[in-house]
């Protein structure tokens, strides 16, 4: 077991360096949630519901993680490298975790500026606000993920990818919205953590079928 | 070490490699020639397993960490410096004193005085050169070689054959190449794709 996390930490650990060194995903992913915010802010009529700019935080946030996501595995398929994942000796569940953590920590660093900003722009962020976030993130990157490595093996990449995540990303709109301004978030964050468990495992288990050609 | 009967592969309706029976013992060193196209990568790739058989059977003898690669693409990261490549690779197969190892297989392939420049300031032949120290870096006992020569220059290519005919003794090979000539003397087995 700790010779699979070993794999997962590498893995993580040098999308994070590439990252670091060509940084292509993160200033994007920045760039396009504060001026989607920025937007939004313009595009809603003065006096709309704090309701509705609730609303307008999880289109951002779903379309920032779709920009990551869509760079995921950018690298791989550009220079064939999944190849070279594929063919070492670890379980390859283990790439999908890996790029996962990877995904995850590149939307939480656009977050951090997005739900200050979003604070600034529309109204106050609660704890559900929070929680909800965190638990949605789990999901979207760990079905985002296994979608990436689909698209990536596809011809029309760009396309796959929202043509797939945006279905899938419905409850996850669904449970973060209402975590967000339901009077007891409690079922909606329940949701998000049984969405997350069930697409967690399913993606885990099913990541060696998508990238075995 | 390799045997297959009725080995076939589709992509689509394009049957790539029909109907092939294969027998190579360990420590064999099959050559295998053809025109481009001919299904030459597709067999490389279905033995080193990053490809699955449409139809027949294929059975390697031995683990994917005993497998050693070389492709088309040198699959290494470009952003990365040869360094940094090798202590990836190095990590994920668990090599045993990984540093040494690397050091000599970099000191061996004249790639030590760059190990700290991105690969992606490498000519084509260097990248040969480091697509090949990372082939060789766990030590496989299966090494599966497409064109191997390719890119690199007469030094370049005189030290290859050395190191093939260092390995020769205690590895099983399957070689792909244009150039056949160039290890007709190691081969044991051969294989021309028409």
């Amino acid at each position: 077991m700790s010779a699979y996390f070993s794999d997962v930490l590498t893995l993580a650990q040098k999308d994070l360096r590439l990252e670091l060194r060509v940084r292509n995903t993160v200033p994007a992913m920045l760039l396009f949630v504060v001026s989607a915010l920025v937007v939004f802010h313009f595009a809603l009529p003065a006096g709309s519901s704090d309701l509705a700019a609730k609303g307008m935080l999880w289109v951002a946030i779903v379309f920032t993680a779709l920009l990551g996501l869509g760079r995921a595995f950018v690298a791989e398929r550009e220079q064939r490298l999944l190849d070279g994942l594929l063919l070492a000796p670890c379980d390859r569940s283990a790439i999908w975790l890996a790029k996962t953590v990877s995904v995850l920590g590149f939307l939480v660093v656009a977050e951090l500026v997005a739900l200050p900003a979003f604070a600034i722009f529309f109204s106050g962020i609660d704890g559900a606000t929070i929680a909800g976030v965190a638990l949605a993130d789990l999901g979207i990157c760990a079905v985002g993920t296994l979608l990436a490595a689909m698209a990536v093996a596809g011809r029309a990449r760009e396309l796959l990818l929202p043509l797939l995540f945006l279905p899938l990303a419905i409850p996850i709109v669904v449970g973060g919205v209402g975590a967000s301004v339901a009077d007891d978030p409690g079922r909606y964050l329940g949701f998000l953590a049984l969405y997350d468990a069930v697409f967690a495992i399913i993606s885990w288990a099913s990541f060696e079928y998508v990238v075995t050609e | 070490m390799i045997r297959a009967r009725g080995l076939g592969r589709s992509f689509g309706a394009k049957r790539v490699v029909r109907d092939l029976d294969l027998d190579v013992p360990r420590g064999g060193f099959l050559l295998v020639t053809g025109p481009n196209g001919s299904g030459k990568t597709t067999l490389l790739r279905l033995v080193a397993g990053l490809l699955v058989p449409t139809a027949g059977e294929l059975e390697v003898d031995t683990t994917r960490e005993r497998v050693g690669f070389l492709g088309h693409e040198p699959l290494v990261y470009r952003e990365l410096t040869a360094l940094e490549n090798l202590d990836l690779y190095g990590r994920l197969y668990r090599v045993p004193e990984r540093r040494e190892r690397i050091g000599m297989l970099l000191e061996r392939f004249g790639l030590w005085d760059v190990r700290n420049e991105r690969a992606d300031s490498f000519s084509r032949g260097m990248l040969q050169r480091l697509s090949l120290c990372r082939t060789l870096l766990h030590d496989p006992e299966l090494l599966v070689l497409d064109e191997p020569f390719n890119a690199l220059d007469e030094e370049g290519s005189s030290l290859l054959d050395r190191e093939l005919a260092e390995l020769r003794p205690g590895a099983t090979f399957v070689v792909a190449t244009h150039d056949p000539d160039r290890v007709e003397h190691l081969a044991s087995d051969r294989l021309a794709f028409a």
